[in-house]
């Protein structure tokens, strides 16, 4: 009996460190940027080609900070949710249009509809790097101050926003 | 006329893989063994050095800007470790994340060899001490093998 113990007990000591990983996506890199200041950036509005969107004009509020791209079909499937997350006012949800043809963006909204308070155009992706941008769609929670609070990697779906950017948001109203 | 022929047939390659003008051989090299040990986020199990992504191609751009800067390769490293984690370099640095990283195959190599080394000397106490055939039979063949001599 002591004999089958050990090699038992390792096998499922195994089995299980083994099945938690399978329920883990290799893809989701956690950020890095929490609780960081977000990166300083000025860059064009898509939607008026004479203004600016930059890391200190949006600071005052939190906000959303959207990474889309009109050639990414995942934002296509969370614009839904970005969209009622924008109109039910719990937060401004700031679009950055991600290496992206700007009359291609323009289309897109003017498909789908646009919710965004704000978009800054990143043509070259330059900007993106420094927040560790490695695909669309991701989403930043920033607060007033301009810190990053946390990051959502792939599509926002109505789960997500009740479970970690409501808390979130209650939060950093709380504390402020 | 061949020549000519050899370079627009082949041009196109190089330009698709990594439109980069590098000063020197020297330079050349030093980016590829800097890239080739920083991963893609986007095909995680290549390199930047052999990844086609786009965001391979923006990351390779930025190490080439940042050496032509004048950073040394560590400062490069710290720079995209900043933004997207230790998850870029194919050799982690050894800290406490990543500690059981480092430390587990050396651990189940030890294990495994004191599991090994314990059943094998058991087993020839066993043998030794209740089986006496095995002690028998070992003579035998020793007095066999010195009548053939």
């Amino acid at each position: 009996m002591g004999r089958l113990l050990l090699p038992l007990l390792a096998f499922f000591a195994l089995g299980v460190l083994l099945f938690n990983g399978l329920g883990k996506d290799p893809r989701i890199v956690p950020s890095v940027l929490i609780d960081k200041p977000a990166p300083a950036f000025d860059l064009p509005e898509l939607r008026a080609a004479d203004q600016r969107v930059s890391s200190e004009s949006l600071k005052g509020e939190p906000y959303l900070l959207n990474v889309w791209a009109s050639w990414c079909f995942a934002c296509r499937i969370e614009h839904p949710v970005i969209t009622d997350l924008a109109q039910s006012g719990l937060v401004r949800v700031v679009g950055f249009n991600y290496k992206d043809a700007p009359e291609d963006a323009k289309r897109w909204l003017a498909q789908f509809g646009d919710p965004y308070s704000d978009i800054a155009q990143d043509l070259d992706g330059r900007i993106a790097i420094e927040f560790g941008v490695y695909g669309a769609p991701e989403s930043f929670l920033i607060d007033g101050q301009g810190v990053i609070r946390h990051k959502i990697i792939g599509p926002l779906t109505p789960e997500i926003v009740e479970r970690e950017i409501k808390p979130k948001l209650a939060e950093l109203k709380g504390g402020a | 006329m061949n020549k000519w022929f050899a370079a627009v047939l082949f041009s196109g390659c190089a330009w698709a893989i990594d439109p980069i003008d590098f000063a020197s051989p020297a330079e050349e090299a030093r980016f590829h063994d800097l890239a080739a040990e920083l991963r893609c986020l986007v095909c995680q199990n290549e390199s930047l050095a052999d990844s086609s992504a786009p965001l391979a191609q923006d990351l390779r751009r930025v190490v080439k800007a940042q050496m032509d800067q004048g950073k040394s390769n560590p400062e490069i490293k710290a720079y995209l470790t900043e933004r997207y984690g230790a998850f870029v370099l194919y050799r982690p640095p050894f800290d406490t994340t990543n500690a059981l990283l480092w430390l587990a195959p050396f651990a189940v190599l030890l294990l495994g060899g004191w599991l090994a080394f314990r059943a094998l000397s058991a087993h020839r106490q066993i043998d030794a001490a209740t089986d006496p055939d095995a002690a028998t039979l070992a003579a035998r063949l020793r007095a066999e093998r010195d009548q053939e001599l």
